[in-house]
């Protein structure tokens, strides 16, 4: 295997990290104002990603750091030409980051209310885009010969693209429900639980629209992957029926563990359909970014390898204990930081 | 405008923004954990209130830091996008090793410091506060690594249309980053140690506050504030030095130096005639800027008609003078406050030298408190020179600014994007202002956790209801 196909294997592994960990934290801030009726709850309900929401972000930065080292070409095409989803998804992000930190500093319940609609808006706004950017990137989009991106804002914003978006909100929103019934405790609890059914339907309905919608908008369900999907997106699929399942059942543990292997999985399945392309021209397979021609030199490829095989790990151990230390559920009766 | 100025105009707004609030993380990461050290060893439950009201105003503003942070990475793909091609190969490494090694690091350990004082051990928790620190730290080494790189670019070839890395250590230990990065640091620690002083001095100004603990953390800022001042004058000396020799250019438009001298005078004060390259009226300082620039009277210092001369026959024609009226003019602000940092922090000195109680000199106090700003002028004007200097370059000798814009972006939605940054930057400023007055104006939580019943101690008999 060679450095090329190693990167775009780490890649797609740090995207499935984001996802998986930002995914449920995303579906917290989107549950917020649903099941947090009281200032209470609401600081419940936030303070069960209090201790973990900023190191999941840095996934995504890592990610896109990532992807400027190991495949520059790909960086600036896809930064330069999504830009406004990229403004809006900053915007949104800047805002959630911010009002984490801010909300519980004031007593005003103005203030309190401000923040929390921002957390919400913080968290709906980057899950819905992530699902559109993913969504144009299957689907390919216009890029020229020269590696630039010649469409516009507008022609993201596809009935594929949207659906996409659709669906990774409601992925997201079934993530982190499942993540709170872990973690928090009653009244939020009760209405949590209460909502499972339909929100596990929506993602369902919606993810199976996404697929067959991708059978006919794009060619990695035909081409890449076969009528036989393979085994990664079956496991997918899979993986969110049992999690229903499991989720009548009240086995909240395994039902994060499926919506979690959902959302692996379905990351790794779009990363699968795209290889050996990052970024397919719409206009002309031949001007399509591939893991080849938008990478950097050998030399920096395996400067970022070592790196990554020394620090990869090292973040896995503590990140995980921190999620160890941090394992109770947050009760009325719990210290709130937040 | 074009859609060069407003990248460029953008990139100086969220840059100097950004940088308003990532000093204060890194210096005050450290002296709270100076803090919380000096807690976990004496087992002073003072030190633990120190540590929690700073603490606060700690993360206060780590949230902007972080969250503008975004912004700085993605910006050079969307504005940048060209510059992003040609400097990828290289300029990426440390921005994914700045995201691995350093955000993972602060971010998973400050939040375990945050929610982690009734979980883990004292030391432990001491253990997390220390890894955010040493965290903060890194990142700024890694992101000074592509900055130094932008102003002197080493460890590469050019191939393939692009700069190729071919020596990572020398990326990673550039002799424009070994100067820099002390000074960076150094100016955080001044950054965090006057506003830590500043507020001290405003609560130490009221009758009834904690004195005990104001009063020392008093004292602890201003011995951090000083050793970063006295350091960013003395790195910041020689970073100059080897700026003569890589960016003479940078130097000669700092001075306002029209024509080679030897030996070259300072200027106190300019008014240049930009049009015409020459002075109007100026005071100088005969052979000092030899001295400074090369420790000796005699030296030969460069003057921008001279480079701008020797920079046609090698790049070819075209304007290679930054604009020398911001840089004259941000090179002095920077020294000049800096300067008046040192002075006053000396004098602070002396009054606790001389075991004077405090608050006994209010006036003093008063200019302590607004002294905080000092710090933040000298830093952002700091950056201001060091990026405009370097102009019209945005590699330095390898590819100017204008090369590097995204030419796929229309100028409209660069202006889009600079007014919406602009706007909700200007209302996170005024939503972070008025916290941080709020907290910094709070008396420190009573020690409520403690074994002796708070309110017998003497120290807090004064503190009003929380």
């Amino acid at each position: 295997m060679d450095l090329n196909t190693i990167w775009f294997i780490l890649i797609a592994v740090l995207f499935s990290g984001f996802f998986l960990l930002e995914g449920f934290d995303y579906g917290v801030g989107i549950l917020l104002p649903f099941l947090g009726k009281k200032d209470e709850d609401r600081r419940m309900i936030i303070n069960t990603i209090g201790p973990f929401w900023d190191g999941n972000e840095v996934w995504m930065l890592t990610a896109g750091g990532a992807m400027f080292a190991a495949f520059p070409e790909w960086y600036a095409t896809l930064f330069s030409g999504f830009y406004i989803a990229l403004l809006l998804m900053l915007l949104a992000l800047i805002t959630r980051a911010v009002a984490f930190e801010f909300r519980s500093k004031d007593d005003n319940p103005k203030w309190r209310k401000f923040w929390d609609w921002m957390i919400f808006i913080g968290s709906l706004v980057p899950a819905l885009l992530w699902g559109v950017a993913v969504g144009n990137l299957l689907r390919g989009v216009p890029i020229d010969a020269d590696m630039n991106f010649v469409g516009s804002f507008f022609g993201l914003l596809n009935p594929f693209a949207l659906l996409a978006g659709l669906a990774f909100v409601a992925v997201f929103t079934l993530h982190g429900l499942t993540f709170l019934l872990l973690k928090v405790g009653d009244p939020v609890l009760e209405r949590a639980k209460n909502i499972t059914t339909k929100v596990w339907l929506a993602a369902v309905v919606l993810l199976v629209l996404f697929v067959v919608y991708g059978y006919f908008a794009t060619d990695i369900f035909t081409k890449a992957l076969g009528p036989n999907p393979g085994s990664v997106a079956l496991i997918a699929a899979l993986a969110i029926l049992v999690a229903g399942w499991l989720l009548r059942e009240g086995r909240y543990g395994w039902a994060f563990a499926m919506t979690a292997v959902t959302v692996i999985f379905t990351t790794l399945t779009a990363f699968i359909g795209l290889f050996p392309l990052v970024m397919p021209s719409s206009l002309n397979p031949e001007w399509s970014l591939t893991i080849y021609n938008a990478s950097s030199s050998p030399y920096t490829l395996k400067v970022m390898t070592i790196v990554a095989v020394m620090f990869v790990p090292l973040v896995l151990i503590y990140q995980g204990w921190s999620y160890w230390k941090f394992r109770e559920r947050i009760t009325q009766e719990t210290h709130l930081e937040y | 405008m074009d859609a060069l100025l407003l990248a460029r105009l953008q990139f100086a707004i969220v840059t100097v923004y950004h940088f308003f609030f990532v000093p204060l993380t890194l210096g005050l990461s450290v002296l709270v954990a100076i803090m919380e050290t000096a807690y976990v060893r004496t087992g002073n439950e003072m030190y633990k209130r120190m540590t929690k009201f700073f603490g606060t105003l700690f993360l206060i503003n780590f949230a902007i830091g972080v969250a503008t942070g975004i912004v700085q990475e993605f910006q050079f793909g969307m504005n940048w996008s060209e510059y992003s091609r040609f400097v990828g190969d290289i300029f990426g490494v440390p921005l994914a090793i700045e995201a691995l090694l350093a955000f993972f690091m602060e971010s998973v350990f400050l939040g375990i410091w945050v929610f982690g004082w009734e979980k883990l051990s004292k030391k432990a928790h001491l253990a997390a506060i220390w890894l955010v620190a040493l965290g903060s730290n890194l990142s700024a080494f890694w992101i000074l690594v592509a900055n130094s790189w932008m102003q002197e670019p080493v460890g590469f070839h050019l191939q393939n249309g692009r700069a190729e890395m071919t020596d990572f250590l020398a990326v990673a230990t550039n002799t424009h980053l070994l100067h820099q990065f002390p000074h960076v640091i150094f100016s955080a620690m001044a950054t965090a140690g006057i506003t830590v002083v500043a507020v001290s001095a405003w609560h130490l100004l009221r009758k009834k506050t904690d004195h005990e603990l104001f009063t020392q953390s008093f004292k602890m800022g201003l011995i951090y504030a000083f050793i970063g001042a006295l350091l960013v004058g003395t790195s910041g000396h020689t970073q100059a030095q080897h700026m003569v020799e890589a960016q003479p250019m940078k130097m000669a438009a700092a001075e306002a130096l029209w024509d080679t001298e030897q030996p070259a005078a300072l200027s106190l004060f300019t008014i240049g005639d930009l049009a015409q390259t020459k002075d109007v009226f100026s005071i100088r300082m005969p052979t000092l800027l030899s001295f400074l620039s090369c420790n000796n009277f005699t030296c030969e210092v460069e003057g921008i008609n001279n480079l701008q001369a020797q920079y046609e026959q090698q790049y070819g024609p075209g304007d290679y003078v930054p604009p020398v009226f911001i840089s004259y003019w941000t090179f002095r602000l920077m020294v000049g406050i800096g300067s008046l940092m040192i002075a006053l922090l000396l004098y602070s000195l002396y009054l606790v030298w001389r075991k004077k109680p405090l608050p006994s000199h209010s006036k003093f106090l008063l200019i302590m408190v607004w002294a905080f700003a000092l710090p933040y002028l000298a830093n952002s004007f700091g950056w201001i020179f060091t990026e405009v200097g370097r102009q019209p370059w945005i590699v330095f000798g390898l590819m100017k600014t204008e090369q590097g814009v995204s030419n796929t972006v229309p100028a409209g939605t660069v202006l889009l994007s600079l007014i919406s940054y602009t706007l909700l930057y200007a209302a996170l400023m005024v939503a972070d202002a008025y916290l941080l007055v709020k907290y910094a104006r709070k008396d420190p939580e009573p020690a409520a956790d403690a074994e002796a019943p708070a309110l017998s101690s003497p120290s807090i008999t004064g503190v009003e209801g929380v």
